[in-house]
C-alpha cells in the first residue's frame, strides 16, 4: 500500500490511470455491448414497426381498425402475433377482397417478405403472440416422417385428407390442399389457427411433431411424392377411382365392344 | 387358288339363307303389321371376301398382330427380370411412378391386347359373314309330356305312400326341420354377449388426460382456445393388445370455449374454465369426428356431415346423427393435470336398440 | 383290334374328340351347339365384359391369396415403404404393403383385381340397364333376369367386402360404418354386431372372416350363377333386335364356330389387356397413404368403392331420426336407409313380374324393343336410374362440394329433394321423349325421311324433298307389339248379379290404363294411312 500511496505523484500515474480508466470503460462496454447493441436492435425495430404500421394503415386498417382492435369487418389483431401475419399475408389471404364468401381464399402474395416482416413486427408490437418460426422449427433435419404420417392421420387427415389433399366443411368452408404450401406456413398454420382451422399449440402438438408432419406432407403430397400405382387420379379415393373406371375403363371397353361388334366395310357395288 | 375360296364357301350358303328361309320371306301385312317383312336382306361382299390382295391385308393384319402379342410378351418377361421393383421413373403425365409396374401394365396389356385384336379382326375380314337364321322351339313342352310328367310324378308319389303314411311324413318333416338347428347352435361362439359393453369406456374418475400426440398428460393450461387437442385415458399405451378396440370408445376430443360463449348449462358444469372434453366417435356410425371449426365450434363428421354444436352441448344441427356427442366430465387433479370424474354417462358411439 | 386296323387310323384329333364322345356324350352337345347362332350387336357384349371381368377377379384373385396374411395381429412394419416405417399395423395391411412394394409384379395384380372389380359392377350395372330397357327379361327370360341380380348385389357385397381386407384407414372406417350401421337394427343388433366381430368394434376377427366370405363363400356362388346365367343364355338363344327377317321364331346372326368363338374368345383377351394397361397406367386404392386402420382416426373423403356410393347417399341425405321409448332407442336415421337400399334395389328386381302382370302377355319374347316403344317401362327404368345417381352424387357430397365449390349442407339439400323430385321429373320427360320418338317413327313411315334437299316449285314454293323409306325400314320402325289396355271383365254376370271386383283388379285395369291406355303409346301407322298418303300427293 505504501508503494502505491508513495507513486501516486509519480509523472506517469495520471497516464496509468487514464490507461485503466479507459480499460475499464472498454470492459464495461464489452460487459454492456448485448445491451446497447439491444438498444440498437430496439431502434432498427422500432423502425420496422415504424415502416409496418405504414403499410397496415394502407392494407388493413380499413378492416382490422387503426390501432388493429377489428371491426365488424375483421377481428382484432391485438396478439395474434407475427407467425399469424406472416401466414396471412405470405399467402395472399390478406388483404382479403371486401366482398367475401364462406371462406377467404389463398392468392397471389403482393407484398415481399421484407415488407411482410415490417406488417408483422407491428403486429406483434400489438400484444405478445406466436413468432415466425426459424428454418430449425421446420426444416426436415431429423424428421420422423412416418411419425408425422401417424400424427397427420390423427390430427390433420380429418379435414385435409390421406396426403392433404384438402375437403369440405361445413356451409361452403374447405380445408385447403396442402401441395406447393412453404414448410413454414404449414408450421404457422398449425401454430396459429387461421380462419376455422382449430391451432396447434406447442403444448398439442409439439414442435417435434409438427416437423415430423411437415417432412410427411414432403414425402406424400409435393411435386416429387411418388405415386408408385400410376396416375394419383387426384388423390381422392373412390370417387374418382368410380369415375375413371366408369369412363376409360367400362367406356373404353364399350368402344372395343362397339368395333368386335361392327359389320365390316362392304365391297362396293358395281 | 385359294383366293376363290372365301367367297366360293360363302356363296352357297348365302344362297340358302338370303330371304328364303321359311321365316325370312313372309310377307303378308297384318293388322298388328301394317308392313310385310321383306326378310333378310341378301348379302353383301366385304372387299376381303371379293379381293383377294385386301384378304392377303388382313392376314398380314392379324399376323402382325400375333407377333406384337409375342414380342410384348419376351418384353414383360425382360422387365420383371430387369427392373428393380424400387425403381421409380417419372412419366409424363402419369407422375413419378413405379418403373417396374408400368413396365408390366403395359407390356402385358398389349399382349393380350393384340391377341384379342388379331383374333377379332381375324373373324370380321375373313371368316364368312353371312347371317344365318337359327330356328328357335318353344321351351314349354307339349301337352303330351306334360300329361306323362304328371302322370309319373303322380305314380312315384303313389308308390312311397308319402301321402298315405302321415306319421312318416310329419316325423320326416319334423327330423328335417330340426337339423339344421344344429348348424344355428353352432354359431354361438361366433362373438360373445353384448350384456353391457357398449355402456363403458376406460375412463374412470381420476383417470388423467393424456394428449394423444406427446404422450403427456395435459394440465388446463396446455389447451388454448381455439386449440384442438387430442386425447386418451391415462395407461392405454398404442402396444397394448386392445388398443383398438379401447381406443374406439374412449377417443377424446378437448377444445377450449370462452365460458360465457358457452349455451348449454350442464356442458360449463361439466367442462373446467371452459375446456370441454367430447367423445371423438360420431353417434351416427362411430366414425371419428373431429373437422373442428374454431370460429363457430361445430364439428363435422367427414362420413356422413353430422354437425354438432360444442358450444351448445354437441347439439345436432344438420346430418344423419340422432343425437348429441356424449361429454366427458373433467375437473382438475391436486398436481394440476386434467382428469375424468368419472366415465361418460351415456353409451358412446352409435346408438342401438337397447341403448334407451 | 382288326376293326381299327381295317378302319384305317383316324387323325389323332378324331380319336381323342372319339374317345371323349365315347364317355362324355360330346358329339351331341356339339351337333346342337357348335354352330349356334349369336346376333352381333355391341350391347350384347355387355354381359361380356363381366364374364371377363369376373374371370379376371379370379384369376388375379388366386394369386394375391399366395401372397396375403389375413390376420389382425399387431405386426411393426419394416418393409421398403418409407413413409410406414416402424409403424404398429395389422398383419393383414402389412402383408398388402409386401405385395404392393416387395412382391415383383404384385402390385400390377392387385391394381388389375380392383379395377376388374369396379368394371365389373359397372359392366353388370350397364348390361342390365340394358336388358331392362330393351325389354329383355320378359318371359321366358323373368330366371334369368332374378340370376343376374343377384350376381349384381353378391357382387356389391364381394366387392365391399375385399375392399375391407386390407385393414387401412379408409376400408376400416367403412366397416366402422357397417358396424354403425348393423347395431342399427332393432333388436337383434347388437348381437349381430358382437357376433360378426367376434366382440367390440373392431375386435381381431373380422379380416380372417371377411376373407372366406370374398374368396369362398361369395364368389362361390356367384360362380354358381354365372354358369346357370349361361346356360339359360344358351338354352334360351339370344334376344335380337327387329329387322326384316328376324322374328321371334328365329335367331339371326353368325354361328359359335368360328365367328362368334374368335370374337367372344378374342374379346375376352381385349377385356384383359384394357385392364392390364389401366392397372399399369392408373393408381387404385393406394393403402399406403391411406395408412393403417385405427378406429380413432379418419380422412375426410371417406367413400365405399362407387357401388356402395348409393348406400352411402342414402345414409348421408337421411335425417338424423331417433326415436326411444321404454327404455328402447329406434335408430331411424340409419335403419330407414339401410331398409330403403334393400327396397330401392327389389324394385328393380321385382319389375318383370310387374309388367308381366299388367300385360296379362303370357307369351314368350325374343325379339327386343326399343325403348321409344316402351315409354312407361322407359321412363320408369330412366326414373330408377335418376334415383339412383342422384343417390350416388349425394354419396359424394363432400367431393362434389370442395370441386364445384358448392356448400356441402346444399348439395345434402338438392340430395334430399332430388330424390323424391328428381325420378318423377325424370318420370315426365321421358316419357314424352319417347311419345315424341315414336311420332316421328311415324311420320317418317308415311313421310318418308327428310332428304335434306330443298326444292323449288314452278309456283315459287320451296319444299324439302322426302324419300320414301324401303320396306326394310318400315317393317323395322313398326314391327313393334303394342297392348291395348285391359279392361275390368262385366261386373254383372249373366243372371244379373253383381260379381265383387277385386282391388286387385282394378289396380291392374288402372296400371294397365296408364301404361297403354290412350295418350301412353302412339298408335302405329296403319297400311290405309300409308297408302292414302303415297297415292294422293308425291310430297309431304
Amino acid at each position: 500500500m505504501k508503494k502505491l500511496s508513495a507513486r501516486r505523484r509519480h509523472p506517469l500515474a495520471a497516464v496509468v490511470v487514464l490507461l485503466l480508466a479507459l480499460l475499464f470503460s472498454g470492459g464495461l462496454y464489452a460487459v454492456f455491448a448485448p445491451t446497447s447493441k439491444a438498444e440498437a436492435d430496439e431502434t432498427a425495430q422500432s423502425l420496422t414497426i415504424e415502416e409496418g404500421k405504414k403499410l397496415y394503415a394502407v392494407g388493413c386498417a380499413s378492416c382490422h381498425g387503426t390501432g388493429g382492435q377489428g371491426t365488424s369487418d375483421g377481428p382484432s389483431l391485438v396478439g395474434v402475433g407475427a407467425a399469424s401475419v406472416d401466414f396471412q399475408v405470405g399467402t395472399g389471404r390478406m388483404p382479403a377482397a371486401t366482398s367475401q364468401g364462406p371462406q377467404v381464399p389463398k392468392k397471389k402474395n403482393i407484398y415481399s417478405q421484407a415488407e411482410i416482416d415490417q406488417l408483422a413486427a407491428y403486429i406483434a408490437s400489438l400484444g405478445a403472440g406466436p413468432a415466425i418460426p426459424t428454418k430449425e422449427q421446420y426444416g426436415p433435419a431429423g424428421a420422423d416422417i412416418a411419425e408425422g404420417g401417424e400424427l397427420f392421420r390423427t390430427n390433420c387427415a380429418q379435414c385435409h385428407n390421406f396426403t392433404g389433399k384438402g375437403g369440405a366443411l361445413t356451409h361452403g368452408k374447405y380445408a385447403p390442399d396442402l401441395e406447393g404450401v412453404s414448410p413454414k406456413h404449414i408450421y404457422e398454420a398449425m401454430q396459429t389457427g387461421p380462419q376455422n382451422m382449430p391451432s396447434f399449440p406447442d403444448t398439442t402438438l409439439s414442435e417435434e411433431n409438427k416437423k415430423d408432419i411437415i417432412a410427411y406432407l414432403d414425402a406424400v403430397n409435393s411435386s416429387k411424392s411418388e405415386s408408385p400405382g400410376g396416375l394419383e387420379l387426384g388423390g381422392l379415393g373412390p370417387v374418382s377411382e368410380g369415375l375413371f373406371g366408369w369412363i376409360f375403363g367400362l367406356g373404353g371397353l364399350i368402344a372395343v365392344a362397339v368395333w368386335v361388334a361392327a359389320r365390316t366395310a362392304k365391297a362396293k357395288k358395281s | 387358288m385359294s383366293s376363290q375360296d372365301i367367297p366360293e364357301e360363302n356363296l352357297p350358303a348365302e344362297q340358302q339363307s338370303a330371304g328364303h328361309d321359311e321365316h325370312g320371306a313372309v310377307g303378308v301385312p297384318d293388322d298388328k303389321h301394317p308392313f310385310a317383312d321383306p326378310g333378310l336382306p341378301p348379302h353383301e361382299h366385304r372387299i376381303q371376301d371379293v379381293d383377294e390382295r385386301a384378304a392377303k391385308r388382313s392376314e398380314r393384319a392379324v399376323a402382325l398382330m400375333f407377333t406384337v402379342s409375342m414380342l410384348a410378351t419376351v418384353a414383360f418377361i425382360a422387365s420383371f427380370v430387369a427392373i428393380p421393383v424400387d425403381k421409380s421413373v417419372y412419366i409424363f403425365p402419369l407422375g413419378t411412378i413405379s418403373a417396374l409396374n408400368f413396365a408390366l401394365g403395359l407390356t402385358l396389356g398389349i399382349a393380350l391386347f393384340c391377341i384379342g385384336a388379331g383374333a377379332v379382326h381375324w373373324a370380321r375380314t375373313l371368316m364368312s359373314d353371312v347371317e344365318i337364321a337359327d330356328e328357335r322351339h318353344p321351351i314349354e313342352a307339349d301337352p303330351e309330356t306334360r300329361e306323362k310328367v304328371f302322370a309319373d310324378f303322380k305314380q312315384g308319389a303313389k308308390e312311397s305312400a308319402l301321402g298315405r303314411r302321415k306319421l312318416i311324413r310329419n316325423t320326416m318333416f319334423g327330423a328335417l326341420t330340426l337339423v339344421p338347428l344344429s348348424g344355428v347352435v353352432l354359431l354361438r361362439d361366433l362373438g360373445p354377449l353384448p350384456e353391457d359393453k357398449l355402456r363403458h369406456t376406460l375412463w374412470s374418475k381420476g383417470k388423467l388426460l393424456v394428449n394423444m400426440n406427446t404422450d403427456e398428460p395435459l394440465r388446463p393450461s396446455d389447451v388454448a382456445v381455439g386449440s384442438l387437442t387430442f386425447a386418451k385415458p391415462q395407461g392405454l399405451e398404442e402396444h397394448d393388445h386392445d388398443f383398438q378396440n379401447e381406443i374406439a370408445k374412449a377417443a377424446l376430443m378437448i377444445v377450449r370455449i370462452q365460458p360465457e360463449d358457452i349455451k348449454d348449462k350442464r356442458e360449463l358444469e361439466w367442462s373446467h374454465e371452459g375446456i370441454v372434453a367430447y367423445s371423438k366417435i360420431c353417434t351416427h356410425v362411430g366414425c371419428p369426428i373431429s373437422l373442428y371449426e374454431q370460429q363457430t365450434h361445430h364439428v363435422l363428421c367427414p362420413c356422413h356431415q353430422s354437425t354438432f354444436d360444442l358450444s351448445d352441448g354437441a347439439r345436432v344441427i344438420f346430418g344423419p346423427a340422432g343425437h348429441a356427442l356424449p361429454q366427458l366430465r373433467i375437473g382438475v387433479n391436486d398436481e394440476g393435470y386434467l382428469e375424468a370424474l368419472g366415465d361418460f354417462e351415456e353409451p358412446v358411439g352409435p346408438a342401438f336398440w337397447e341403448r334407451g | 383290334m382288326s376293326t381299327a386296323q381295317t378302319r384305317r387310323k383316324a387323325p389323332a384329333g378324331e380319336r381323342v374328340a372319339d374317345w371323349a364322345d365315347g364317355r362324355l356324350g360330346i358329339y351331341s352337345l356339339a351337333k346342337a351347339n357348335m354352330r349356334k347362332i349369336f346376333p352381333d350387336h355391341w350391347s350384347f357384349m355387355l354381359g361380356e365384359i363381366c364374364l371377363y371381368s369376373f374371370i379376371i377377379i379370379i384369376l388375379t384373385g388366386v394369386y394375391l391369396t399366395l401372397f396375403f396374411h389375413p390376420s389382425m395381429n399387431e405386426v411393426e412394419y419394416h418393409g421398403s415403404y418409407i413413409p410406414l416405417q416402424g409403424q404398429l399395423m395389422s398383419e393383414a395391411f402389412a402383408s398388402t404393403l409386401d405385395i404392393s412394394f416387395d412382391v415383383r409384379g404384385g402390385l400390377l395384380i392387385r391394381q388389375i383385381h380392383h379395377w376388374a372389380a369396379i368394371i365389373f359392377l359397372a359392366g353388370m350395372f350397364v348390361h342390365m340397364m340394358r336388358v331392362f330397357f330393351t325389354g329383355a327379361f320378359r318371359k321366358p327370360r323373368e330366371i334369368n333376369w332374378l340370376f343376374g341380380f343377384l350376381l349384381f348385389v353378391l357382387g356389391m357385397f364381394t366387392g365391399f367386402t375385399g375392399y375391407s381386407l386390407p385393414d387401412d384407414l379408409l376400408s376400416g372406417t367403412g366397416v366402422r360404418f357397417t358396424q354403425g350401421a348393423i347395431l342399427s337394427v332393432p333388436i337383434v343388433g347388437t348381437y349381430i354386431s358382437m357376433f360378426l366381430f367376434g366382440g367390440e368394434f373392431p375386435g381381431t376377427d373380422f379380416v380372417a372372416r371377411f376373407y372366406s366370405i370374398h374368396i369362398l363363400l361369395l364368389p362361390g356362388i356367384m360362380l354358381g350363377l354365372v354358369v346357370g346365367h349361361l346356360i339359360l343364355v344358351f338354352y334360351h338363344k339370344h334376344t335380337q333386335f327387329a329387322g326384316p327377317g328376324r322374328t321371334n321364331k328365329n335367331v339371326v346372326g353368325m354361328p359359335l364356330l368360328p365367328v362368334y368363338m374368335a370374337k367372344a374368345g378374342g374379346f375376352f383377351f381385349l377385356v384383359f389387356g384394357v385392364i392390364a394397361a389401366i392397372a399399369g397406367i392408373a393408381t387404385v386404392n393406394p393403402i399406403w397413404v391411406l395408412g393403417p386402420y385405427r378406429p380413432d382416426q379418419v380422412s375426410t373423403g371417406a367413400q365405399p368403392d362407387w357401388y356402395m356410393g348409393f348406400a352411402e347417399g342414402l345414409v348421408r341425405a337421411m335425417p338424423g331420426w331417433e326415436i326411444n321409448f321404454w327404455g328402447h332407442t329406434l335408430v331411424l336415421g340409419v335403419f330407414i336407409p339401410l331398409v330403403l337400399f334393400g327396397l330401392f334395389l327389389a324394385i328393380i328386381a321385382l319389375y318383370p313380374f310387374i309388367e308381366s302382370w299388367v300385360t296379362g302377355d303370357k307369351r314368350e319374347h325374343h325379339i327386343l324393343d326399343r325403348p321409344r316403344n316402351a315409354p312407361t317401362r322407359t321412363a320408369f327404368g330412366v326414373a330408377w336410374v335418376t334415383g339412383y345417381i342422384i343417390m350416388l352424387i349425394g354419396g359424394g357430397n363432400d367431393i362434389v362440394a370442395t370441386h364445384f365449390h358448392l356448400s356441402i349442407n346444399a348439395v345434402t339439400w338438392f340430395v334430399r329433394i332430388g330424390f323424391f323430385a328428381g325420378p318423377v321429373i325424370a318420370f315426365v320427360i321421358t316419357k314424352r321423349i319417347c311419345l315424341g320418338l315414336q311420332r316421328r317413327d311415324k311420320e317418317k313411315v308415311l313421310h318418308g325421311r327428310e332428304s335434306g334437299i330443298i326444292k323449288r316449285l314452278p309456283h315459287g314454293e320451296f319444299i324439302e324433298v322426302h324419300e320414301p323409306l324401303s320396306q326394310e325400314q318400315m317393317y323395322t320402325l313398326t314391327a313393334h307389339h303394342q297392348y291395348e289396355p285391359v279392361e275390368i271383365g262385366p261386373t254383372v254376370d249373366e243372371n244379373g248379379v253383381e260379381r265383387k271386383v277385386k282391388g286387385s283388379e282394378k289396380l291392374r285395369a288402372k296400371l294397365s290404363d296408364a301404361y297403354y291406355g290412350e295418350g301412353a303409346q302412339i298408335p302405329k301407322p296403319t297400311a290405309e294411312e300409308y297408302r292414302e298418303i303415297t297415292s294422293g300427293h308425291g310430297h309431304h
